[in-house]
């Protein structure tokens, strides 16, 4: 009797877990309100951005408000998009949360250092890029690591992000080296202090925002890989999609995306500006 | 659900097997040193008993995830290298032991005074009474708190995730962010995580009977 109550149990118990299956693939027919109409009638588009990340999005403590060339970015084109009154909303995401966020509609869009890859634009739509980042290496000063090759070692342990291309990246080109992939910046670059790894790689401007804070490690070896920014969507909301790129096209043309550049780019040492405006 | 097991079954096998031994390790050590400050507090020495005190007090009180990122990303700054795998269970196997210790404690304090008494006036050492008399009916006692305490720590054990130790939110964090699967990966991953805790608490609860 004992045996069969715990076997009912067991049952119950799967069926559960079945039965949230089923209702975490079926497609929000609830929520059938496109993006872009909701935002027009709130005034109001809500961002994902990272808080972690110099010269992007990085939160500054006195204020408690988020900075960087995405929270620009991202105000201008809603203000392109809504018009002045338009209200930017901004939600902290990293790397690993930003999909799921915007899957389960708490954010709109985002703009948070998101490479453009054709992996991702099977479950999301991008824009146009808005940034041309590439993926470069951040060593300790009088380290023996050169370039990617230098990686290629048995032995070898390169730091990451969770969810960022570049560990995939890392795979590829250096195939010896070990990953050890971690929650966000900050605590790679802790990583890296404690010397948990030789390396910490990620695109060339998060790695120049860190630099320029820790003068005793350097970005090295140039840019290996081409890593596009774009601001994602989910799949269906082309509406929003196409206010978003005919906001960016303007801003090209009116230069203030050139502005917002110089703003946070122009007095970093060793950046291209040019080869992070290309389209 | 069933896809997940079967594209990244190798990786959950890997996470699954690390979370294990990690549990293994961080239970059998708890489960030394707990006691050992367990009978520190027991022991009629005003030494003994602050050392114990502190030692409880101060891993009782820090979340764990301060604990293992101290050992993570401290340590091997200042004192010796070691590698997130390492760092976790050192910091689980540290956190636990101070609720293990306050378990036993209790257990300890619920055995009769005339216990100890009766054991000292036949001639046996403090030690040899603790040994004989007193543990094995104060581990009688508390063995349902101590299963919980076993269970929480299997589960702990995730914090090997925030430092890369490979373990099975690890490789769950690894999966979702290159499949974007991230539904059916958490719930193979807790179904992993039932395989452990479901069997042990079910042992926990025989030995319980056993014990009656």
């Amino acid at each position: 009797m004992k045996r069969l109550k715990n076997l009912l149990l067991l049952l119950c118990l799967i069926l559960v877990v079945f039965s949230l299956n089923a209702c975490g693939n079926k497609k929000d027919s609830a929520q059938n309100q496109s993006v872009w109409q909701k935002d027009k009638s709130t005034n109001t588009i809500t961002w994902g951005v990272k808080a972690d990340t110099r010269l992007f999005g990085l939160m500054d403590v006195k204020s408690g408000q988020i900075r960087g060339f995405d929270i620009d970015m991202a105000k201008a084109i809603t203000k392109k998009v809504l018009g002045k009154s338009g209200h930017a909303k901004f939600v902290q995401v990293t790397s690993k949360t930003r999909i799921p966020l915007l899957k389960n509609k708490n954010i709109d869009a985002i703009i948070a250092t998101m490479t453009i890859t054709p992996d991702r634009e099977k479950i999301v739509d991008f824009s146009q890029i808005y940034f041309a980042a590439g993926q470069s290496l951040m060593v300790k000063k009088g380290s023996q690591i050169k370039n990617i090759k230098d990686l290629n070692k048995d032995g070898t342990t390169v730091l990451a992000v969770k969810g960022s291309t570049s560990a995939v990246n890392v795979k590829k080109y250096a195939p010896k080296a070990k990953v050890l992939e971690l929650e966000d910046y900050a605590q790679a670059f802790t990583a890296l202090k404690s010397g948990q790894g030789e390396a910490l790689t990620t695109d060339n401007g998060i790695l120049f925002g860190i630099a320029s804070e820790n003068p005793a490690y350097h970005v090295v070896g140039g840019t290996f890989t081409k890593e596009p920014y774009g601001i994602a969507f989910d799949k269906g909301q082309g509406k929003m999609r196409n206010k978003v790129n005919a906001a960016i096209t303007e801003m090209r043309r009116d230069g203030t995306y050139q502005k917002l550049l110089q703003k946070w780019f122009g007095n970093v040492a060793g950046f291209d500006l040019k080869e992070a405006s290309q389209q | 659900m069933i896809s997940v097991f079967q594209q990244h079954g190798q990786e959950l096998l890997v996470g699954f097997g690390n979370t294990l031994l990690c549990s293994v390790i961080a239970l059998f050590f708890s489960l030394i040193i707990g006691s050992t400050f367990a009978i520190f507090e027991a022991v009629p020495s005003r030494f003994l008993h602050i050392i114990g005190r502190v030692y409880i007090e101060v891993f009782r009180n820090i979340p764990l995830l301060v604990i293992g990122m101290f050992f993570y990303a401290v340590v091997p700054q200042y004192i010796v290298s070691i590698d997130g795998f390492t760092a976790g269970t050192i910091g689980l196997t540290l956190y636990t032991s101070a609720f293990i210790a306050e378990t036993v404690r209790a257990g300890i304090q619920a055995v009769d005074e005339g216990q100890m008494e009766g054991a000292r006036a036949n001639g046996l050492t403090f030690m040899q009474a603790m040994r004989h008399i007193i543990l094995p009916q104060a581990f009688r006692y508390v063995i349902p708190p101590l299963g919980n305490q076993f269970i929480n720590m299997v589960k702990n054990s995730s914090v090997l995730a925030f430092v890369a130790g490979f373990d099975l939110m690890y490789q769950g964090d690894m999966i979702a962010s290159t499949t974007f699967d991230t539904f059916n990966t958490y719930i193979a991953v807790g179904i992993l995580y039932l395989v452990i805790t479901l069997p042990l608490s079910y042992y926990m609860r025989y030995l319980e009977k056993k014990m009656d």
